[in-house]
């Protein structure tokens, strides 16, 4: 009775912050609605007794991505979203890709409620961490090792891609670039900032 | 008394609908970004909501590995965005058109 009130509670929760997050306009708002969005679904893993994914998804998705996020989000000091000033055909768009995925979502409730009653399995030992553990470094141990490889791709791309060229190396890249571009047309463009 | 599992695919899938047409109606790059990981998330519940149910590990592990999969996405995405912004001042997609001519 506890699970279920629970999962009511941060079910709509959940969807609420989600909500409040699409709406609005305000990077740093919707940040923190995300957040919400974080922790409501990390209660819904325990109430499903996972409490190490649970915690996994505090420390991860809180606790290291989303405060990368609102550090992008306080360095590049950005305004408010504009409007959708063109390309209005993305409402319709949008609303119609919303509308199919719900009646889908509805669909799969129905079916899952209709099907036949399994018997559930109440056993509270899956979620543990040993048992993960136990499953990850024997039976998974090849996805464990390509997800390092992934990381370690990662980590080496996010170096090259922000590595800023020191100022006399950028300026000659530039001037080679818009030579290139015969007479540099749209001079300003690209050198600002740089 | 525990809620059916048609209850935690329902909720996944308004996640999942919530952050698919935020993808659509955002116009920052960064709210795009929080979008895919709202989505992300949702799968993922879906995932552990069939772990539960099923009783089979397998299911966490492959969240385990979602969320690494997310944090790779983060590091990179937040890369492309910080030097789009060095070159454009804006974050904004529409912005990124200087392939289009």
């Amino acid at each position: 009775m506890a699970t279920t009130a629970l999962f009511f509670v941060f079910a709509g929760l959940a969807i609420a912050c989600a909500i409040s997050m699409v709406y609005h306009k305000n990077p740093l708002y919707s940040a923190i609605s995300l957040i919400g969005v974080f922790v409501s679904l990390s209660v819904l893993y325990v109430t499903l007794a996972a409490p190490f994914i649970a915690a996994v998804q505090i420390l991860i998705y809180a606790g290291a991505i989303m405060v990368l996020v609102v550090f992008v989000i306080m360095l590049l000091n950005m305004e408010e979203d504009k409007p959708l000033n063109r390309l209005r055909y993305l409402y319709a768009i949008g609303g119609g890709l919303g509308l199919i995925l719900l009646v889908q979502t509805f669909f799969v409730f129905y079916a899952v409620m209709r099907a036949p009653k399994q018997a559930v399995n109440t056993e509270e030992t899956i979620g543990k961490t040993m048992s993960i553990g136990t499953a990850m470094y024997t039976e998974y141990l090849l996805p464990v090792e390509i997800v390092g490889i992934l990381l370690l791709m990662a980590i080496i791309g996010g170096v090259i891609l922000v590595r800023k060229l020191s100022q006399p190396q950028m300026e000659s890249m530039v001037e080679r670039e818009l030579e290139r571009r015969h007479e540099g047309e749209d001079k300003d463009d690209y050198r600002i900032a740089l | 008394m525990e809620p059916s599992l048609a209850s935690y695919l329902a909720l996944s899938g308004i996640l999942f609908t919530i952050g698919a047409v935020g993808v659509i109606f955002k116009r920052n790059a960064i709210g795009m970004f929080m979008c895919i990981e709202l989505m992300l998330n949702a799968v993922n519940l879906t995932f552990v909501a069939f772990s539960r149910y099923y009783a089979d590990v397998t299911g966490q592990l492959f969240v385990f590995m979602v969320m690494s999969v997310a944090a790779a996405e983060a590091a990179v995405g937040l890369g492309i965005i910080i030097s789009f912004f060095r070159n454009r001042v804006s974050v904004d997609v529409d912005d990124a058109s200087i392939l289009k001519n």
